[in-house]
């Protein structure tokens, strides 16, 4: 029964689990001068493990493990090494946040996040699915709610536990109810149960919506989206720069499969529900974030917007709409992270973080704005950036199936983006502080940041220009969907 | 020929950039050596690549160069050039040289003159140099995606470039409105193209962005009569086509001389060209149903910018609209649809693209020395800056389609082919020279020939630098020289004219 497969189909977790307890053990031991070092720690964990995956943990043709609860694909794989590439930049825009970076605890929950991010990227059957959503979004209550000493981020923990709670709930109906109707939870035996037509039209469409509400939710979906500006805006802003992004990845992860997997038997009504919500997700995030003056309340209704972009691939339901919207979040995923980061590295120094205060920012830190130019204008989807691309690639998928309507009310969106990432920027290269001594007012990168931050800078300006291989692997993996 | 010149021209001022931001903020000569390096060398490889081109009475698509880039979508960086986009790439090499020249940024302590670019000038050449490479990759690239791939490289550093070193009063509203306008159009050509790549596929087969193939896509008549307008509009944008023009001269006036340079005398065609390509290459039977309508709106365009160039009292503002009007003679010219009127376009683009370089160049050496746009506040300028004077002069010429200047070049074939299409409009669109030839020599009486007002002399106002010298210079040569001497320009862009016909049906 246990062979290598099985090992390897489960090597990156067997990998974070060590991790996660290699700093339980050590954290303890170290002074408090040395314990942001647990960044470092974490960080270069998580980047080994990566590398060991790599080498050692690559799947071949998709097999069953675990008696059918996992699916040892590509599709997961890459998945996978998304997340941890994001958890491990998220480790290190954690190192230097005041309140947070020296606490072990921290770290010890982000890896229990990504082991359930990475366990729902593979999950092949409903329970396996519940609890790998559950194992990735109960550390992430905490981390949001993780300065007991701010009231914000209180707030933030609780009210994104309250949301999380009820969507879940209504999410596990929505599965027994499936339970209920085909006696299986295996998500492949699904489909051909599905496949023979014995779900009425009503039935698949209640089972559509209940699903929807706990994944809308993880994926910050129109009408799911309340908890994200608050909760984006009162967590440690690491914490909420992995919300964005990888918890997000995570969401969408489970939508590919789930629908393209299991429900392709009801195709034609999901397809249309997923149509309507990437049309309202967009217009409602983008015409939010035109009047926000706080910058991660506006990072926050673009990455709700950015949910609905992504959307438009799942809707397409061909092949190279599900390898667009794997690439779409790969570009995504590094762009957010920069986003977040030079906020976090911005509001490090000087404690703020409105729009006004990043007035002058160009001459205080020129890399720095440079940095933040590259984020936004990738948001916007321009070249030379990996937001480019990867619009062009889901608009191309959502032409390709003929929903020009859908591609239309994008491209309106995305215009609507350009306006108000671009004048996001004004305040960076523009305007000057009221004194206009910039000069004398640096804003300093310390290591980690510096690192991550070039990191996912190269990150965001090979995707958008090599994009070849990125697209080679999304495409890899969306093959293993059909 | 093994060298590739254009992949080489096109990425050189993106390796510029990066080199320029790597150098230190403090380092100001240092950035300005290396943007004038870059420039100078762009300048000559796109000279070189031009005289190889009419040297060797070469036809057809040249250069060509092929790198897969995405093979499991058909896309590739494939790059060439043909009689017609071989002069917009040397254009482009003049504007980025002459532009450099006059941004470079003298400060004098004496007479408080701040001419070009003081502040932030490694941002400032790092994001011209974006832009410029932007614009040679959109003249040289045959494949779809790439084309919109640069054509976004360069519409972006214009909100920078404006928004941060423009004009104080206007700039962000200019900005964003130059910005907005010309994001929609490229997406809304962005989706005619998906489509002709899916339509393709679905004729042929074939999963390519090549243009060279879909040349032969079998696009039903109905379908061209679809998608033309969205993609040749699109486009047509950044030409300038009157009623979208109106981001144009806003952004010209808003933005720093050498942004106002590239703006008018390179982006604009960036924009004329591509709805040329794309829209009227791709898709002729679409052309063919709708130059009716491409033919009215270029006609008033002729006709009304140059009316409102005529009212202007602010300098820019008159060119600006000047730069419509002369635009909208391109547009005239492709929507003909004929050998005469294709002719011309293609002689218009580079003669207005130099010609109208010259005249932001010349306003902004006048406007950061005596500080006013008004034409009525100036006057007297032959006595202290008699060089500008004569290059203002000779552009003015230009513009009025004198003989023996480029605009005449360019402008008797866009008449004849007009007339040869539809006489009523030639006789519409004529009046424009004579309201041009009104504003033109009214202005240069004004600005250069009437005595300085008094409120003016108090400025210090100085001559021309060396450098702006040199700009002039260069920029005049090439007005006169191809006034004088066509066939320096005429026969290579026969043989680009020639290839339009072709897929037109030799119409």
């Amino acid at each position: 029964m246990f062979t290598p497969l099985i090992f390897a189909s489960i090597l990156p977790e067997i990998l974070i689990l060590v991790l996660a307890l290699i700093l339980f053990v050590v954290e303890p031991f170290w002074k408090e001068d040395q314990r942001r070092n647990a960044g470092w720690l974490t960080a270069g964990g998580l980047f080994i493990a990566m590398i060991i995956s790599l080498l050692f943990g690559q799947p071949g043709e998709p097999t069953a493990v675990f008696g059918g609860m996992i699916r040892f694909d590509w599709l997961g794989f890459f998945f996978k090494m998304l997340f941890m590439f994001a958890a491990a930049v998220t480790a290190l825009l954690l190192m230097d946040h005041e309140k947070a970076g020296r606490r072990g605890e921290a770290y010890v929950m982000l890896l229990a996040s990504v082991l359930g991010m990475n366990l729902m990227a593979v999950a092949a059957d409903l329970v396996m699915l519940y609890l790998a959503i559950e194992t990735a979004s109960i550390p992430l209550y905490i981390l949001a709610g993780f300065i007991l000493a701010e009231d914000r981020s209180t707030e933030a923990g609780f009210k994104y536990l309250l949301f999380g709670a009820l969507a879940s709930t209504v999410m596990l109906y929505g599965f027994s109810l499936v339970f209920g109707f085909t006696g299986t939870t295996d998500l492949y035996k699904l489909a051909e149960t599905l496949a023979a037509g014995n779900l009425s039209l009503p039935i698949s469409f209640a089972v559509t919506a209940l699903v929807l509400v706990g994944l809308g939710f993880k994926v910050s979906l129109v009408p799911f989206h309340f908890w994200a500006p608050d909760v984006y805006e009162g967590s440690p802003t690491p914490v909420a720069g992995f919300l964005s992004t990888a918890s997000k990845a995570a969401g969408f992860a489970v939508l590919v499969r789930l629908f393209f997997v299991a429900f392709p038997g009801f195709a034609p009504s999901w397809t249309l529900i997923l149509a309507a919500l990437s049309a309202i997700t967009m217009t409602v995030g983008n015409l939010l974030a035109i009047s926000q003056t706080n910058v991660k309340r506006l990072l926050a209704y673009s990455s709700i917007a950015h949910a609905g972009y992504a959307m438009i691939g799942l809707v397409a339901f061909t092949q190279l709409g599900a390898a667009s919207v794997v690439f779409y979040l790969a570009a995504y995923i590094l762009t957010n992270l920069l986003a977040f980061g030079v906020v976090m590295a911005f509001s490090r120094v000087t404690g703020l973080e409105t729009l006004q205060d990043y007035a002058g920012m160009s001459r205080r830190n020129p890399w720095l704005a440079l940095m933040m130019l590259t984020a936004f204008l990738s948001l916007a989807g321009m070249p030379p950036f990996g937001g480019f691309v990867a619009k062009v690639f889901v608009f191309a998928a959502g032409v390709q199936a003929n929903y020009i309507w859908l591609v239309v009310v994008g491209i309106l969106n995305s215009i609507v983006g350009v306006y108000y990432y671009l004048n996001a920027m004004k305040y960076v290269y523009l305007y000057r502080m009221p004194q206009e001594d910039e000069e004398a007012r640096p804003v300093p990168l310390t290591r980690p940041y510096a690192i991550a931050l070039a990191a996912l800078t190269l990150g965001v300006i090979l995707v958008g220009t090599v994009f070849a291989p990125w697209f080679g692997w999304s495409d890899a993996a969306a093959l293993n969907l059909f | 020929m093994n060298f590739p010149i254009l992949s080489f021209i096109t990425f050189l001022p993106f390796l510029a950039a990066v080199v320029m931001l790597l150098i230190p903020a403090n380092r100001k000569t240092e950035v300005r050596g290396v943007a004038l390096a870059a420039a100078t060398i762009d300048l000559l490889l796109s000279g070189w690549m031009y005289l190889t081109y009419l040297l060797n009475h070469l036809t057809g698509y040249q250069f060509i160069e092929t790198y897969d880039w995405l093979p499991a979508l058909g896309i590739s960086l494939k790059f060439g050039v043909d009689g017609m986009s071989a002069p917009l790439v040397l254009l482009t090499g003049i504007v980025m040289f002459t532009g450099v020249l006059i941004s470079w940024g003298d400060y004098d302590e004496k007479i408080h003159l701040s001419a070009g670019i003081q502040d932030r000038p490694r941002e400032f050449f790092a994001f011209l140099f974006l832009l410029a490479g932007g614009v040679f990759g959109v003249f040289v690239s045959l494949d779809l995606f790439m084309l919109f791939f640069f054509y976004e490289i360069a519409v972006f550093p214009m909100y920078l470039l404006i928004a941060i070193w423009g004009w104080v009063k206007t700039r962000e509203y200019a900005a964003m409105k130059l910005t907005l306008y010309l994001f929609v159009g490229s997406v809304v050509a962005l989706v005619g193209a998906l489509a002709m790549y899916w339509t393709q596929y679905q004729n042929t087969g074939v999963l390519s962005f090549d243009m060279l193939l879909m040349e032969n896509a079998g696009f039903s008549p109905v379908f061209q009569y679809i998608w033309f307008l969205p993609v040749f509009l699109g486009f047509a944008v950044l030409g300038g086509i009157w009623p979208f023009h109106n981001w144009s001269p806003d952004g010209h006036v808003a933005a720093p001389t050498a942004v106002s340079m590239f703006h008018a005398g390179v982006l604009m065609k960036l924009g004329a060209f591509a709805a040329l390509r794309v829209g009227v290459m791709l898709l002729p039977e679409g052309a063919k149903q709708w130059s009716w309508l491409i033919m009215t709106f270029a006609a008033v365009a002729v006709v009304y910018g140059a009316y409102i160039a005529f009212v202007q009292p602010d300098l820019k503002y008159m060119i600006g609209f000047s730069s419509v009007s002369h635009m909208g003679l391109v547009m005239l010219g492709i929507s003909t649809l004929n050998y005469n009127g294709l002719l011309g376009a293609g002689i218009q683009m580079f003669s207005h693209g130099v010609m109208t370089a010259l005249f932001f160049a010349i306003t902004g050496m006048i406007y950061d020395r005596s500080h006013t746009r008004q034409i009525p506040e100036l006057g007297g300028m032959v006595k202290v800056m008699p060089f500008a004077a004569i290059g203002f002069i000779v552009g003015g010429l230009v513009s009025m389609g004198m003989p023996g200047f480029s605009g005449f070049v360019a402008e008797f074939p866009i008449f004849m082919g007009v007339w040869g299409s539809q006489w009523l409009v030639a006789v519409i669109a004529s009046v424009s020279i004579i309201i041009t030839a009104a504003y033109i020599m009214r202005n240069i009486r004004q600005v250069f020939f009437m005595p300085m007002p008094e409120a003016l002399k108090e400025h210090h106002i100085t001559d021309v630098t060396a450098l702006d010298k040199v700009a002039i210079v260069t920029l005049c040569l090439f007005m006169i020289g191809i006034g004088l001497f066509p066939a320096v320009m005429v026969p290579m862009i026969e043989t680009g004219v020639q290839n339009i016909l072709r897929l037109l049906g030799g119409a």
